[in-house]
């Protein structure tokens, strides 16, 4: 495959086997050995780059991100942060005087993370550098070198611009191009974000077969909405996902601001997360609660279920060989949703248990109760014996605790590395608990508890 | 003076530009050849058949070794010679190496290494402290048992009396760059290695060995190491070897590094232990008798789990004077990875059991933990006009007045039973903690906040609060005492530029930074003066690991000497020529004065180099005043005390035992800094690493002795927002009674010990939910903290 795409500035035509890793390539090909590993899975920021699109400027991992997802956009790599006379980015220089560097071996990646944020005017540190791991600093400097840029002009050599190139075979324009293609190679691979499809090539040295690249396809990039819902394309990033529902249902943008770091969310789109069919993916049991709606597509066929029907069993979905998600619809005005994602570190952690739940309450009894969980079974699940010792009855401290005690009709979870069964079940009871307290105005989340 | 300056990191501008090289960023020859190990997937057992065939017929994979064609020694062990390389046929856990693969390119050689068939007979693995105390599995003959007055009798005799036991996870160094070295062939069989590692002199030493050759054929280079924290100081020796017998076999230079998964499986991690006590105490908290049991979990290998283990009891009693302490400790062997070298080096571990002690204490009693602590505190060093002496006093102004007034607990009187006497026998006689806690509880705001988050707690049905201070008082020299030797080599070259060489290496430490600065200062000129240069074996001979946060103590002084000794040299042909006395010659701002003259200090060094004076030379340092019997338990292990306190505050769910730390406030003794910001980061980065440990590191094997947690996806090191939200961090800049480098004191380790006060904090959060002591075990993860907030509650 031919890519072309523009590199610190300059214009690179690459042929490409369809799974080589920028980051492979960056180190490999052309020595820029800037940009590091250390680990080979997207969980360490070290290989962050600036990647420049029609849409702006976003950092991503490069060791997850294949050659052809770049073609016709514009990659910063830390070789190209300084100035063409040598001049130091404002966040280079702030890392050097605030200490933001000890063995420097994660820094290329802070100071790309921290070059786009600086770019898109972005303040929220913490988070923009919640997919950047050091094990040095303790990330206080960082923090400080971050604050101490933020008000300083953006070089105008970062200011990227994407070019424009042919259309390539492997990266279907349209959902019609993609469904007739799928369609013909049922057996293909679609490569959306590449943040799961990355690790089979990177950990497991799968060989992908036939691909399609999906990041071309616009129709699977749109979001819309209308009087009563939000139309999601399958391809639209968890980055455009959150700020789309930031006003809605914040408690959603918490978990999705949570699920990934800015690296992960810019690359995972909200149709591969559900496709995957894991039972862990954050987003299906959020838009069960929601009682969103899942559309799929084969040849010219469409139809569409119940996001909840679509998993049937553990590596199991609702979807024949050839059909694929085109997006979901999910609706407006559920204001009652919580969603709560239990892992052992906030950030850029995959869930032990993610509760979602959406009840409510009409004249202080319960009129419709959709809870969903992740984590809990080999799918994405609805708690259903839960809900139905919820409905109808008062909502107050007893109707809760008796359907508390329905979890366990509902649920065997397992004992992995993130938990044990016991504690996942408990957990998941107290998180009705808490819905209930915090439906009452209790205070019930660390996070917002200043010192 | 560059001394005491807070200058950065000396390769930060190559950080921030992605410039700094690291092993896998050199450039290599063409035709390099690339390696990777086939790992066993069984956790104890013996091979019955090896069929690597399709290794061998993999694209390109140019050879396959296994422990048979290795030619000389098939070991990289650190100190028992019970690691082979490859394995010899029994396998001990599940990712040891048992073949090596050599290919063209690095993902090649690690596809290939997955397509080995081994059939191994299985045994039972020996996982557990249970499963290996009741097979007797174990290094050392029987646990190692030290003791301070007679236990038994101080324990009955005592008023008060508790029993615990609690467990403590290990931990993964996840230095941000993996394991890595690369090799590279000279004429007549000698070897050049490039390794990331802390102990060079190891690495030459094990591949010499490997290649049956003397030291002298070899020659090991280390610029920087993307970070280390006792990972990289026996860790790097297998990839080290690997390279250089592969590379002996294919006369290529040959490069391997671990993908993050394979260095997780492969190498060792931090001990866990398990640590009973028994504690007798009177009715103000003040301990009589304390008797602690360690077990530990070393792995497979001794590796360096011998003067771990001695650490932890070496540091079982902290702060506090124990009139009686009894210290057992049992070395386990188990199926799992070769725990190792990790910050702190067991010290850790000790110090928590004795906090642990103090904390039971205190609930016991119903009274302030920070009041139990100072009662039992060692001795305050000296009288107030000795500590004058030493310029003890003139860091207070530093902290304002308020430090020493203020409403905080007063120091309790020292009891009649206070020894000043380690169980170990060592007197302490730099014990500064009580003015520092003075000091840390009034900048803190201790006493107000405890009260505050009380009245917080009552009024929160879910959430609940907890703040907590501990102590750390850190020895510091090697245990094995004649590694406590440094060396360095300084040329001055004729324009009066410098070259710096040392021992030590750079794991982002800023080691090399605070050597420069010494080495500038000695000659009175600017930093920039000075070229920091690879630690390289062929320079500086013999090395200890920088290890045991001894690297600007022992690398310092080292230069120091050396860089005096040239300047004495050119004092006395300058003095000589200008016929005056060498007391009128200063070398100072650049310049060398020699009685009313004035030159550069490069015209000072044409000068010499036209003398013909000599412009190089080697310096040597050995920490003094040491003598330690490890099997008695008695002497004198350490050169001085580093301390420092810290004041954690948290906040925890009670529903699901989510928690998070709110604030720290940290007051750290680095003596009279060489470089304050340098230590402010060592002790920044010491905090968070250590609450990681306590908190969400965890690791997890199964039943077949498979880590499942081996990369960051599924074990979690503090990330950003994990750090406090309010984060103060203040030097206690005392100059070191100790004749240290300019009476400044290592940093690397103790700091890390602080993090403690944030699983403290986690207890007292817990403690508040109800009756009963939380009995916290470690790490404390949402889901131990949830089981914590259900024991007490009862």
């Amino acid at each position: 495959m031919t890519v072309t795409f523009l590199l610190n500035g300059e214009t690179v035509e690459v042929d490409a086997p369809p799974t080589r890793t920028l980051l492979e390539w960056l180190r490999e090909d052309e020595d820029l050995c800037g940009t590091k590993e250390g680990c080979n899975e997207g969980d360490c920021g070290a290989c962050t780059v600036m990647v420049t699109d029609d849409q702006g400027a976003r950092a991503l991992n490069a060791c997850i991100l294949f050659l052809p997802q770049l073609h016709g956009k514009a990659v910063r790599t830390v070789e190209g942060l300084s100035g063409p006379k040598g001049e130091l980015h404002p966040v280079q220089k702030a890392m050097i005087s605030h200490h933001g560097s000890q063995c420097g071996f994660c820094t290329p990646g802070f100071v790309m993370s921290m070059a786009v944020a600086h770019r898109n005017g972005a303040t929220d540190h913490d988070d923009q550098l919640a997919g950047n791991l050091c094990r040095c600093t303790g990330y206080a400097p960082i923090i400080r070198a971050a604050q101490a840029t933020q008000e300083q002009d953006v070089p105008e050599w970062v200011e990227d611009q994407p070019i424009d190139v042919a259309p390539q075979a492997f990266a279907p324009h349209t959902e019609d191009e993609l469904a007739a293609w799928y369609e013909a190679h049922p057996e293909g691979t679609l490569i959306a974000g590449a943040t799961d499809v990355g690790l089979l090539v990177t950990k497991q040295f799968r060989d992908l077969g036939e691909v399609a690249f999906l990041n071309k396809c616009a129709e699977l990039k749109q979001i819309t909405r209308s009087e009563t819902e939000f139309t999601f394309g399958a391809g639209v990033t968890m980055t455009d996902v959150l700020e789309a529902v930031r006003e809605d249902y914040p408690s959603y943008a918490e978990m999705i601001r949570r699920y990934g770091s800015v690296q992960v969310r810019n690359a995972a789109t909200i149709g591969g997360n559900i496709a995957n069919g894991s039972p862990i993916g954050d987003n299906p049991p959020a838009l069960i609660a929601l009682g969103a709606t899942l559309k799929l597509r084969k040849g010219k066929a469409r139809r569409e279920m119940p996001i909840e029907d679509f998993f049937i069993d553990y590596g199991k979905q609702n979807r024949t060989l050839g059909e694929f998600v085109t997006g979901a619809r999910v609706p407006l005005g559920q204001d009652a949703l919580r969603c709560y994602k239990l892992s052992k570190r906030f950030d850029q952690d995959i869930s032990a248990v993610c509760g979602c739940f959406n009840v409510r309450v009409e004249a202080g009894s319960v009129a419709e109760a959709r809870i969903a969980f992740g984590g809990m079974a080999g799918i994405p699940k609805r708690a259903s014996a839960v809900e139905a010792a919820l409905v109808s009855k008062p909502w107050d401290r007893d109707t809760v605790e008796a359907a508390v005690s329905c979890f366990k009709d509902d649920f065997t979870p397992l004992t992995d590395m993130r938990a044990s069964a016991a504690y996942r079940l408990e957990a998941a009871e107290n998180m009705l608990r808490r819905y209930f307290a915090e439906s009452s105005g209790a205070s019930v989340n660390v996070l917002e508890v200043s010192p | 003076m560059s001394i005491a300056k807070p200058l950065p990191h000396d390769a930060a501008k190559l950080h921030v530009t992605g410039a700094a090289r690291y092993i896998d960023d050199v450039p290599i020859p063409a035709g390099s050849l690339h390696l990777a190990f086939g790992l066993s997937e069984v956790a104890r057992g013996q091979i019955t058949s090896m069929d690597l065939s399709a290794v061998r017929a993999a694209e390109g994979v140019v050879e396959v070794l296994v422990a048979d064609d290795l030619p000389f020694a098939n070991d990289v062990s650190p100190s028992a010679h019970d690691e082979p390389l490859l394995s010899d046929g029994t396998v001990h856990y599940v990712g040891q190496p048992i073949f090596l693969v050599i290919a063209k390119g690095h993902l090649a050689a690690r596809k290939a290494a997955r397509l080995g068939k081994i059939e191994i007979e299985e045994e039972t693995p020996i996982l557990t402290v249970e499963e290996a105390l009741a097979a007797d599995s174990r290094f050392e003959n029987g646990p190692r048992i030290w003791a301070k007055g007679d236990v038994v009798p101080a324990l009955d005799a005592a008023p008060h009396r508790l029993t615990g036991s609690f467990e403590l996870g290990g931990q993964e160094h996840f230095y941000l760059e993996g394991q890595a070295a690369l090799a590279l062939p000279q004429e007549n069989g000698d070897m050049v290695v490039q390794s990331s590692t802390q102990h060079p002199t190891e690495i030459q030493h094990k591949v010499a060995e490997a290649l049956g050759i003397p030291m002298h054929g070899v020659r090991c280079e280390v610029r920087r190491m993307g970070g280390g924290f006792g990972g990289k100081e026996s860790q790097g020796n297998a990839l080290a070897v690997a390279c250089a017998v592969a590379a002996r076999a294919t006369g290529r230079a040959c490069k391997m590094r671990y993908d993050r998964d394979d260095d997780m499986m492969i190498t060792g991690k931090r001990h866990d232990f398990r640590i009973d006590y028994d504690v007798g105490f009177d009715a103000d908290g003040s301990v009589h008798a304390v008797d602690f049991t360690q077990y530990t979990r070393c792995g497979w290998a001794m590796d360096l789990s011998l003067p771990v283990a001695d650490r932890a009891m070496l540091h079982a009693d902290n702060a506090y004077d124990l009139p009686a302490a009894r210290i057992t400790s049992h070395r386990l062997k188990t199926n799992t990875q070769s725990a190792t070298a990790f910050r702190g080096f067991g010290g850790p571990q000790g110090v928590l059991g004795i906090e642990r002690v103090m904390d039971a204490v205190a609930h016991e009693l119903g009274l302030d933990p920070v009041a139990v602590r100072r009662r039992n505190y060692y001795p305050e060093m000296g009288a107030a006009a000795e500590a004058d002496d030493l310029g003890a006093a003139a860091h207070v102004s530093d902290l304002g007045a308020a430090a020493l007034e203020g409403d905080a607990p007063s120091p309790a009187g020292i009891s009649a039973q206070k020894t000043g006497t380690t169980p170990y026998g060592m007197e302490v006689t730099d014990f500064i903690l009580d003015g520092m806690t003075d000091a840390l509880l009034v900048t803190s705001d201790y006493e107000v906040r405890r009260r505050e988050i009380a009245a917080w707690n009552a009024q929160q049905t879910i959430l609940k609060r907890g703040i907590a201070f501990s102590p750390v008082k850190f020895g510091i020299s090697f245990t094995l005492t004649h590694l406590n030797q440094a060396g360095a080599l300084v040329h001055v070259y004729q324009d009066g530029s410098i070259h710096l060489n040392h021992g030590g290496t750079e794991m982002g430490q800023g080691l090399f930074q605070k050597v420069a600065q010494v080495a500038a200062s000695r000659f009175g000129v600017p930093l920039e003066t000075v070229k920091i240069t690879a630690t390289d074996t062929g320079k500086v001979p013999n090395t200890s690991a920088t290890a045991a946060s001894s690297g600007s103590d022992l690398n310092g002084m080292a230069v120091m000497q050396a860089c005096d000794v040239i300047r004495a040299r050119m004092t006395e042909a300058l003095a000589l020529d200008a016929a005056v006395g060498a007391d009128a010659v200063r070398f100072e701002d650049g310049e060398v004065h020699v009685g009313e003259r004035v030159m550069s200090f490069a015209e000072a060094a044409s000068f010499a180099y036209q003398s013909r004076v000599s412009l190089s030379a080697t310096g040597f340092y050995k920490t003094p005043d040491l003598s330690w019997d490890r099997i008695k338990g008695q002497g004198r292990p350490f050169f001085y005390f580093a301390q420092g306190c810290a004041v954690t505050e948290v906040v925890i769910d009670t529903l699901t035992g989510e928690n998070r730390i709110l604030r720290a406030d940290i007051l750290h003794d680095a003596g009279a800094s060489l470089n304050p910001a340098l230590d402010i980061g060592q002790v920044e980065g010491g905090y968070v690493q250590g609450a990681g440990w306590l908190t969400t590191e965890e690791l997890v094997w199964d039943d077949k002795g498979r880590l499942r947690t081996h990369a960051p996806s599924t074990y979690k090191i503090p990330a950003c927002s994990d750090r406090p939200d309010v984060f103060n961090v203040a030097l206690w800049d005392a100059p070191n009674p100790a004749q240290t480098i300019y009476r400044s004191k290592a940093v690397g380790e103790p700091p890390f010990m602080l993090g403690i006060s944030a699983y403290l904090a986690l207890s007292d959060a817990v403690g508040s939910c109800g009756p009963n002591y939380p009995d916290l075990q470690a790490p404390a993860t949402a889901e131990e903290v949830l089981a914590a907030v259900r024991r007490t509650r009862g």
